[in-house]
């Protein structure tokens, strides 16, 4: 047998608490990190962080703030471009009001003013559900949207209406503007996406995690128990957001390096974010590092293989990732909404019966 | 989902409810003698720990209660039966701040009662289970019972991300409680099962759990037995048994079992159409001539 639950005796609470209470999920971690952070920073080009490393980072982050709302306490939302660009716009803001501000306390602060913008947005869970909401919050992102493009002041009255990323360094390494150091780029955006990854790995799996679920899978039951309805969707939209708009500032500060906001952080990210999270497994962490390699790598092996393997044209295989995509959808909606996640858990618990099953 | 209502509220009201009217029954005794525990029954003196009084509710035209009013003494199991549509599940829901009856005033410990939201009365000590089973599906039988552990853990939203000192301590703490608990109800071995796979006897007794880790004052079941073969009934009979000896906690219960009703219960209150038609021991409500009519006479569900 190569992967083992049955048999291993945990030997306290403790243990059993733990996030990778088998040790082969430890180890199979700590490797991934190992290689994340020992190997890839050496090896990695321009290519590779542009097209695949920052895009899948920033994502993945975004897609974990998305779950933790929709995935966790089932508050769906349309906004998460909206909460990307209120990100981005801060940051920007910050960088350029406050020139000497690091560059760790312009994302922290941009997530924290994106939460408040998030808990504004999130007021009218208490009254309404399901496809309301997702109503409501689509109303949310035309507007920030609309407002970042006629509100000047957002991108400090310049002609183009456009937001430029300033040079700025970390620790005396330039992580921004066109002289960024690849590597450090890289290095900065995973070393945050995994800081906040295990944070949230925390919290859903502690008592705010357990009441965002009650929320999400009854919320009567929840009340009758003592769970506060407002408060416990509240706190999910402001973490969420607090995620998303961490997410919006690294993707134009460090990823994009400018950004116009319906250009940048139209619906169509709001969609991409939420197919993401559906693909990759609702309600679960794993699942928005799965479903942003999926939703970031698709593209490019499509390319990869029908453009320039076969020879066709890339509008061909735009079109094919379309009804790819809408087809994936509809398969992990009604067949597994757990998603790639759960579909590697089943993988796992195979491989634990293996040779044997029964 | 109902009328605006205000509760009226006349302090002397208050008075009267507080000092509710000792009952002469004798709850110890009945159910020692009821269940056979054998024990010495203790006379202890009956304290109120819920009073009803003419609480009155309707639905637009469905008068669901009408002017009812019981008390349930402090350690006390006390029996809610009636017909189908009697008003048994409506009268639970007024007590814990789900409904709000139009008319008539609660006081549960002594004190009256203003209108309130579901979670105060579950901070108060007010716990319960449903006649359709109420868990949190997507989530696992440890999951769901460390829920009821939810208005006794208080470390906040940064101490949760960390998960490490304090905030882990405070959830190990209470695992050690649930624990307890997945022990007192033998369901060890589907501690890590989601909810959802589970038979309904499970989920039912999940769902006791879940109301056990609150550590309940006064803890409602509804229809608890239902749908349930007569193995998984004698258990959870024991069950309840067990939680009011053990734990002395107070429980109202919604049975239609009569067997069960007159083994477990203490006092029995009878609604019919939403009124109260019987009040008293099992063997006082069972010879009563208007509850036959009403009830037994007639083969129910
Ligand atoms: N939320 C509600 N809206 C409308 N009518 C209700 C509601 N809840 C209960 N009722 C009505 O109140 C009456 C009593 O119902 P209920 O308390 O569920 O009875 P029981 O639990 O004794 O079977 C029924 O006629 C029922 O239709
Ligand atoms: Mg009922």
């Amino acid at each position: 047998m190569l992967y083992r639950e049955a048999g291993q005796f945990k030997t306290s609470y403790a243990a059993d608490q733990a996030i990778f209470p088998i040790p082969q999920d430890r180890y199979m971690l700590a490797g991934i990190l190992a290689i994340a952070f020992g190997v890839v920073p050496f090896v990695l080009n321009d290519y590779w962080v542009n097209a695949i490393l920052l895009p899948f980072l920033i994502y993945a982050l975004a897609a974990i703030g998305l779950n933790i709302l929709t995935g966790y306490c089932g508050q769906v939302s349309l906004g998460t471009g909206a909460f990307l660009a209120v990100g981005a716009y801060s940051s920007y803001k910050l960088m350029t009001g406050f020139p000497e501000m690091n560059m760790l306390v312009v994302f922290a602060l941009a997530g924290l003013i994106t939460a408040a913008v998030g808990l504004l947005f999130g007021l009218p869970s208490l009254r309404i559900k399901g496809f309301y909401l997702a109503v409501a919050t689509l109303a949310a992102q035309f507007f920030i949207i609309w407002l970042f493009y006629k509100v000047p002041w957002f991108f400090n009255y310049n002609a183009t209406g456009q937001i430029t990323v300033p040079p700025r360094d970390l620790f005396g390494f330039r992580l921004t503007g066109p002289e960024a150091v690849p590597a450090v780029r890289y290095l900065v955006t995973l070393s945050i996406v995994a800081v906040l990854a295990l944070a949230a790995k925390n919290m859903a799996r502690g008592h705010v995690g357990r009441a965002w679920m009650a929320i999400r899978d009854m919320d009567i039951a929840a009340e009758l128990i003592g769970i506060r309805p407002l408060r416990t969707k509240l706190l999910a939209f402001a973490v969420s957001s607090f995620y998303i708009g961490v997410a919006g500032a690294m993707m134009f500060a460090i990823y994009l390096g400018a950004a116009e906001s319906g250009e940048t952080f139209g619906i169509q990210q709001s969609f991409d974010v939420l197919f993401m999270i559906i693909i990759g497994g609702l309600g679960t962490v794993l699942g928005g590092f799965l479903g942003a390699a999926f939703l970031v790598l698709l593209p490019i092996g499509l390319e990869a293989v029908l453009v320039e393997g076969l020879g066709l044209s890339t509008n061909f295989a735009e079109h094919v990732k379309l009804i790819l995509l809408g087809s994936l959808i509809i398969f992990f909606l009604i067949v597994e909404p757990h998603g790639l996640a759960r579909l590697w858990q089943i993988t796992k618990e195979k491989l634990r019966l293996w040779p044997f099953p029964h | 989902m109902n009328a605006e209502v205000t509760t009226a509220e006349a302090p002397a009201a208050a008075a009267a409810v507080a000092d509710a009217p000792e009952n002469d029954t004798a709850p110890a005794e009945e159910r020692a003698a009821g269940h056979g525990a054998g024990a010495a029954p203790a006379p202890a003196p009956k304290e109120t720990l819920l009073a009803v009084e003419d609480v009155s509710l309707a639905f637009g035209g469905v008068k669901a209660l009408q002017n009812v009013s019981f008390d349930i003494a402090k350690g006390e199991i006390r029996a809610i039966i009636g017909p189908n549509g009697a008003g048994k599940t409506s009268m639970l829901n007024v007590i814990n701040g789900f409904y709000h009856p139009q008319e008539g005033r609660i006081a549960f410990k002594g004190q009256l009662r203003r209108r309130m939201r579901p979670h105060f009365a579950a901070a108060q000590g007010i716990a319960r289970t449903f006649q359709n089973v109420a868990l949190f599906r997507g989530m696992t039988t440890l999951d769901n019972i460390m829920t009821g552990r939810a208005l006794k853990m208080r470390r906040g939203i940064l101490w949760q991300a960390l998960h490490w000192g304090p905030a882990r301590r405070e959830e190990l703490e209470h695992r050690e409680f649930v624990e307890h608990v997945i022990d007192f109800l033998e369901i060890e071995h589907i501690r890590k099962t989601p909810v959802g796979r589970l038979p309904y006897g499970l989920q039912k007794r999940v769902e006791l759990g879940r109301a056990l880790a609150m550590e309940p004052d006064l803890l409602l079941l509804d229809e608890p037995m239902a749908g349930m073969n007569l193995e998984e009934k004698e258990d959870m009979s024991r069950f309840i048994i067990d939680v009011n000896e053990q734990f002395g906690t107070t429980i109202a219960l919604i049975e239609h079992d009569m067997g069960v009703v007159m083994d477990l219960s203490d006092r029995v209150v009878v609604l019919d159409h939403g009124e109260k038609i019987a009040d008293g021991t099992p063997e006082e409500v069972q010879a009563d001539r208007r509850v036959i009519d009403a009830y037994l006479g007639v083969p129910n569900d």
